[in-house]
């Protein structure tokens, strides 16, 4: 079990932080014009006994998201059964306020318990409890940060959803399971050879990816909690890219078994592999759409690889993008809006989002090596790989690119993020 | 230590979807109330959303100083097999041919640029390439496989074209 030490480092100008380097900077926040909430999360109360601090988890959670801003209390002591003082809170500019608290109980759980008030029409918006292992206090956090999420947009939070990703550290690979955050990060995969290409089930359990422990990419499918694995292609050649469909019954995937890089639908619990297309051109990274029924992909049938979406019954394949020469990793939002992709500009790869609707894209960051973009089950945010300062890290994006923030995680290289589904009980 | 942690997601989790319930009217979550099933050595029977962690170990794959007599190097986005390379081919045909019940491996590699598994494609085309050519020259299909690492094993770091051009290159593998 590792952990990490968080250190926020807040880059709080509202203006042309791009220029500045990345790396220095847990959130950036960049552009005029954010309408951001301004939220005051007081320290909670008896937190100072623990390392881990309930307030800082919470608000680099909102910030994060893009959809708030930090105003410090002006008022001290506060919990949750205070009635705190909305005039001064109102002065300092807050909108709106959670404060709480944490004990040790007899049993040596914590109880963290808090209250959120809209400052403005001074209303209660009520509050929750938890007691938790002390090793859960980051899980209460980020769902404290959910709860206030939601109740101050309208949308569901995704603090408390877990990510997977890789990292490198000389010649050894691991597959980790983090909170959304980067923290917290558990092992489900120690590999001396590479993992690939993680892929979460959308009932949260799973992660299909592809390991080359046999000398070769094949695919498999872990069940996270139990560490059971299993191997669902591995055919003569290359086995990749797996895509889960949105009801978790089928795997879109890339097998050359029957000559050239192909996209075929493979049963999630195995057996024949039945083609999707078959072309004379390379076709991989299948993405389903939230629907089910359309499957993204690249190919190189034009001459160059770009994105193409073809009927998940295999017919009707139409090109989805048009600009540029190198068009690679399409992935859909949960809602359907949004594609995000990478793009070749120059000879730089950058994460591009495009608008469903009107086929406009936007270039969001400031770096030259994206890849593995994907949205969070909330459709709000971006998580993607990239290099900083030459070292492979995570980030996160708003969608527009406005506030972007490093993800803390292991040492080494770190890359082939995924983010999981909404817990689903 | 792990099964807590299982344990205590799952009850967060469970728990913690809960609505604006005042908090006077707030069920505390008593977590050592759930039992969780012992585990055996593998890490299973552990329920909730912790992680058991797998270890497949370490390594056992060593250099192999005759590696560049068995490489074909290619040029940038390219998957044809320059003239330079026939006689390397051909002496490798000759080594199939003479060891029938031997499997050969030709694995295709890329330079570091651009998506992992766009690349693992295009590795691909490079291992194709050199198992059609030792297929017409008489070497079996059946004795064959071509797999891809894309840009997951560089022959040599480095950020130039020196070792990407290093990089760019298919290895007959015997088995």
């Amino acid at each position: 079990m590792m952990r990490f030490l968080s250190n926020l480092w807040i880059a709080c100008a509202l203006a042309l932080c791009s220029q500045v380097s990345l790396a220095q900077f847990r959130i950036e926040v960049a552009g005029v014009g954010l309408t951001q909430v301004p939220v005051t999360v007081a320290p909670f109360r008896g937190q100072d006994a623990l390392t881990q601090k309930i307030s800082d988890i919470v608000l680099a959670d909102l910030e994060r998201s893009g959809q708030f801003r930090s105003i410090l209390s002006p008022v001290s002591s506060l919990d949750e059964s205070t009635k705190p003082e909305l005039s001064a809170l109102r002065q300092a500019g807050a909108d709106a306020l959670a404060a709480g608290s944490v004990s040790k109980l007899a049993d040596g759980r914590f109880d963290v318990r808090f209250r959120l008030w809209d400052v403005v029409n001074g209303q209660d918006l009520g509050g929750q409890g938890f007691a938790v292992n002390a090793l859960d206090l980051r899980v209460a956090a980020h769902r404290v940060a959910d709860y206030i999420y939601e109740k101050l947009t309208g949308d569901k939070g995704v603090f408390s959803t877990r990510i997977a990703y890789i990292t490198k550290v000389g010649a050894r690979y691991q597959l980790w399971v983090a909170d959304a955050d980067g923290e917290n990060a558990q092992s489900a995969l120690a590999s001396p050879e590479p993992i690939i290409s993680p892929a979460w089930s959308p009932d949260g359990n799973q992660l299909a990816y592809v390991s080359f422990e046999s000398r070769k990419p094949v695919i498999y499918v872990h069940n996270v909690s139990t560490g059971k694995r299993r191997l669902i292609a591995n055919f003569k050649g290359s086995n990749s890219a797996p895509a889960w469909s949105p009801d978790g019954k089928t795997l879109a995937v890339t097998l050359s078994r029957d000559g050239g890089s192909q996209l075929f639908l493979l049963s999630a619990s195995g057996g024949e592999p039945r083609r999707l297309i078959q072309s004379n051109s390379i076709d991989t990274e299948p993405a389903f759409s939230p629907d089910g029924q359309s499957i993204f992909f690249v190919s190189d049938r034009g001459g160059s690889p770009q994105i193409y979406k073809v009927s998940v019954t295999g017919l009707g394949v139409q090109r989805v993008t048009f600009t540029g020469t190198y068009n690679i990793s399409p992935a859909i939002s949960s809602d359907g809006r949004w594609m995000a992709y990478i793009s070749r500009m120059g000879g730089a790869f950058k994460l591009h989002v495009m608008e469903m609707a009107s086929g406009t894209s936007t270039a969001i960051t400031e770096t030259s090596a994206d890849e593995s973009p994907g949205f969070s089950p909330n459709s709000k945010l971006l998580l993607f790989a990239t290099q900083l300062q030459g070292r492979e890290a995570l980030m996160t994006s708003t969608l527009d690119g406005k506030v972007k923030a490093r993800l803390n995680g292991q040492g080494g290289d770190i890359r082939e993020p995924h983010w999981g589904p909404f817990f689903k009980p | 230590m792990k099964h807590l942690v299982a344990m205590c997601f799952a009850v967060v989790f469970l728990t913690a979807c809960g609505t604006s319930v005042p908090l006077n009217d707030v069920p505390v979550v008593d977590v050592t109330a759930n039992s969780v099933q012992g585990s055996d050595a593998n890490g299973t029977g552990v329920n909730g959303t912790g992680v058991t962690p797998v270890d497949l170990g370490k390594t056992t794959a060593s250099a192999d100083a005759s590696a560049e007599s068995r490489t074909v190097y290619f040029d940038y986005d390219s998957f044809v097999i320059k003239p330079e390379f026939q006689s390397l081919i051909a002496a490798q045909v000759r080594v199939a041919k003479a060891q029938p019940t031997r499997k050969l491996a030709i694995e295709g590699h890329t330079d570091e640029t651009g998506g992992r598994e766009y690349n693992l494609a295009l590795g691909q085309k490079r291992a194709d390439a050199v198992r059609n050519a030792m297929a017409i020259l008489g070497v079996p299909q059946s004795q064959m496989e071509s797999v891809s690492f894309g840009k997951e094993k560089p022959a040599v770091t480095g950020k130039d074209e020196a070792a990407y051009a290093k990089n760019r290159r298919a290895e007959i593998r015997y088995q």
